[in-house]
């Protein structure tokens, strides 16, 4: 629209650094980089690598002997390849088992939480029941609570029952803490479910069961998804409740494990670096499958 | 949560506004107005031709985990607080005793004071920076370098966020041990070796590398959810400002800011709780040491209750933690929700 626009002669005669008109110029700088647009290009690139150093320092030295380690130092690299920390972790901690414990309990949950979040959002975002606010922040309190709060008595209860010690305790516990965020963020998604859709199923004579399992739960797919990978990732990350009650070696989850190693005086530095690269694989392969669904989900549910 | 109470909100008000507009109605007609209408229609389910109260059945699963996994701890916890329990012989009543001490206990104050630290690092730096490196990312790298290079960069900036804890407690103790970590060889090597210093040992730098490690694990977050979010904004606002010669930073202000502003609520709430719930890299890093510099209040009703056996203690500080989150999410959601309002009437 500013094309049509003849910049006026006085402005030139004012400011003869204007080459163009307007429009066009707005549509060059779109392609055109100036130099300003380089340097920040830059900054960034160089503020990516400060934050991913740590990570390639893992790689790095994981790699390295120790007497390797103490010749160069943390920064050099690897004179030779040199797999002993890997296997040696591997082997002391019995890593496959850890991997399967934590895969176990994390994916579990994942699935019960997003089913619980389901349950509750469809009573609280669709059926609209009585005083669902106070409902929804009464859940929240899972999230908000400092887990020591809820440490101690919980240690009394599962042991009542017998499930001390047993990744069931952790299972249930981290269902009901990730629901919370599922039950607050899915209210909310729920709350604007487009109503024609729910009209017309119900004119087709679908009951509320039928209703929840082939229309509400298809169609928020992308956003169920999103939140089974968080919760997956929160639950593999967690430390303090697996740490208090799966004490035995066998129950432990990839995190405790290393943790545990680490007073360890056949724990030199290669192969701490070597147990941190092991701990770390996991989520990252996770989450670089899950990449653009996850992306793409945040942005379903930050719609609202 | 918050897009259902202002539905309800709202419609108070309307109604306020009209039982009012009626002659001669004082606050107490309006009142009984009020009552007397029938029920709102946002009182009834989305699903046409089905009442409410079927849809309790499905809360069922989950209030009863909830009240087990939940509900049942919080409230024994609270009664622990009032008693005097070393873990072993039952609980003794205590009263307010353990309250009375736990206000002139100076540890506690101090947990406190770190927690603002802790604040600071994890949700004030890293919304403000997260806000500039996302409008950067999306709005300059996007757009001139291509989509591709920008969402790399924003996986790279993400990286810590999928890093257990535990494990990046490792990494970090080891860069910054004393002798032979990382960032003490780089020093040596750049020449600023007087620079050399045990950065988690000492009193003066423990916090300070505490929140260097919480703003490089926090960044991620905010830098994803604004990304996100900027994708609602219509290129063309930014088109037409730039043609009405607005700066960079007047379109960042008055366009970027504005838009995505109910996302820097979620992550100003979210950051906000979970800087005043950080446990792990304080275990893992510190242990609340040297001395009590880096003492979080989680970190200290923990050694209450595991180290010295003084659960009721414990009880009462994990209590007043969760006063205190509870208190500042109630005061936020609200100030949301009177933002949001402002939005609307706008």
């Amino acid at each position: 629209m500013a094309a049509t626009v003849v910049p006026p002669v006085e402005d030139h005669r004012i400011r003869p650094a204007v080459p163009s008109p307007r429009l066009p110029k707005a549509k060059q700088r779109k392609r055109k980089k100036t130099a300003t647009d380089w340097v920040i290009l830059a900054a960034a690139l160089l503020f990516g690598l400060l934050i991913a150093l740590p990570f390639l320092l893992i790689l790095v030295n994981s790699f390295k002997s120790p007497a390797d380690y103490t010749a160069g130092g943390p920064l050099s690299l690897p004179t030779s390849l040199y797999f002993d920390g890997l296997v040696n972790f591997w082997n002391r901690v019995e890593f496959p088992q850890k991997l399967w414990n934590s895969f176990v309990i994390a994916g579990l949950v994942a699935l019960f939480a997003v089913v619980i979040s389901v349950f509750n959002a469809y009573a609280l975002g669709i059926g609209r029941v009585r005083g669902r606010t106070w409902i929804i922040v009464l859940f929240l309190l899972a999230n908000m609570l400092p887990q020591e709060a809820l440490l101690y008595p919980l240690y009394f209860l599962f042991k009542q029952v017998g499930l001390y010690d047993n990744i069931w305790a952790v299972i249930i516990i981290f269902t009901v803490i990730q629901s919370a965020f599922g039950t607050y963020l899915l209210s909310s998604v729920y709350g604007t479910f487009p109503k024609e859709v729910l009209e017309a199923a119900s004119l087709d004579g679908a009951s509320r069961w039928q209703i929840l399992w082939r229309v509400i739960v298809p169609i928020s797919r992308p956003t169920l998804s999103v939140l089974a990978i968080f919760f997956f990732i929160w639950t593999w990350n967690e430390f303090l409740i697996p740490l208090t009650f799966l004490v035995s070696n066998d129950n432990q989850t990839v995190p405790v494990a290393i943790t545990a190693l680490q007073g360890d005086r056949l724990m030199d530095v290669t192969t701490t670096s070597a147990s941190a690269l092991l701990g770390l694989i996991p989520t990252l392969v996770f989450f670089l499958l899950f990449q653009r669904t996850l992306t793409r989900g945040i942005t379903a549910g930050a719609v609202k | 949560m918050t897009s259902l109470d202002t539905k309800e909100a709202r419609e108070t008000r309307q109604g306020r506004r009209a039982t009012s507009a009626l002659p001669g109605s004082g606050p107490r007609a309006a009142r009984a107005a009020r009552a007397a209408r029938p029920a709102r229609p946002a009182e009834e389910s989305l699903l046409p031709g089905s009442g409410r109260r079927g849809f309790w059945l499905y809360l069922i699963p989950g209030f009863a985990l909830f009240a087990v996994v939940v509900l049942v701890p919080l409230v024994w916890n609270v009664y622990l607080s009032f008693t005097d329990y070393r873990g072993i012989r039952p609980p003794t009543w205590a009263g307010l005793d353990n309250w009375r001490e736990l206000m002139a206990d100076e540890r506690f104050w101090t947990s406190f004071l770190n927690s603002v630290f802790l604040i600071i690092a994890m949700v004030v730096v890293p919304t403000l920076l997260g806000l500039l490196l996302a409008a950067m990312l999306f709005d300059l790298i996007g757009r001139k370098f291509g989509g591709r290079l920008a969402s790399f960069l924003r996986a790279t900036y993400y990286l810590p966020q999928i890093l257990p804890v535990a494990i990046a407690a490792i990494v970090i103790g080891w860069i910054l041990r004393p002798e032979n970590g990382a960032l003490n060889t780089v020093l040596d090597a750049v020449g600023l070796g007087a620079l050399q210093h045990n950065w988690l040992g000492s009193p003066d730098t423990a916090l300070l590398s505490i929140m260097v490690v919480m703003v490089w694990v926090q960044l991620g977050y905010p830098v994803v959810i604004f990304m996100a979010a900027l994708q609602r904004v219509d290129p063309e606002l930014y088109e037409a400002a730039e043609l009405d010669g607005a700066g960079w930073f007047q379109r960042f202000r008055a366009i970027t800011v504005s838009i995505i502003r109910p996302e820097i609520f979620v992550v100003v709430l979210t950051c906000t709780i979970a800087a005043l719930k950080v446990f792990g890299p304080i275990y893992a890093l510190t242990r609340g040491g040297p001395g009590d510099s880096t003492i979080v209040p989680s970190y200290y009703a923990y050694s209450e209750f595991f180290q010295s056996q003084q659960v009721g203690y414990g009880a009462t500080i994990a209590t007043a933690l969760t006063l205190v989150i509870v208190v500042i999410t109630i005061f936020f959601i609200q100030a949301q929700n009177r933002a949001e309002r402002a939005e609307r009437e706008r």
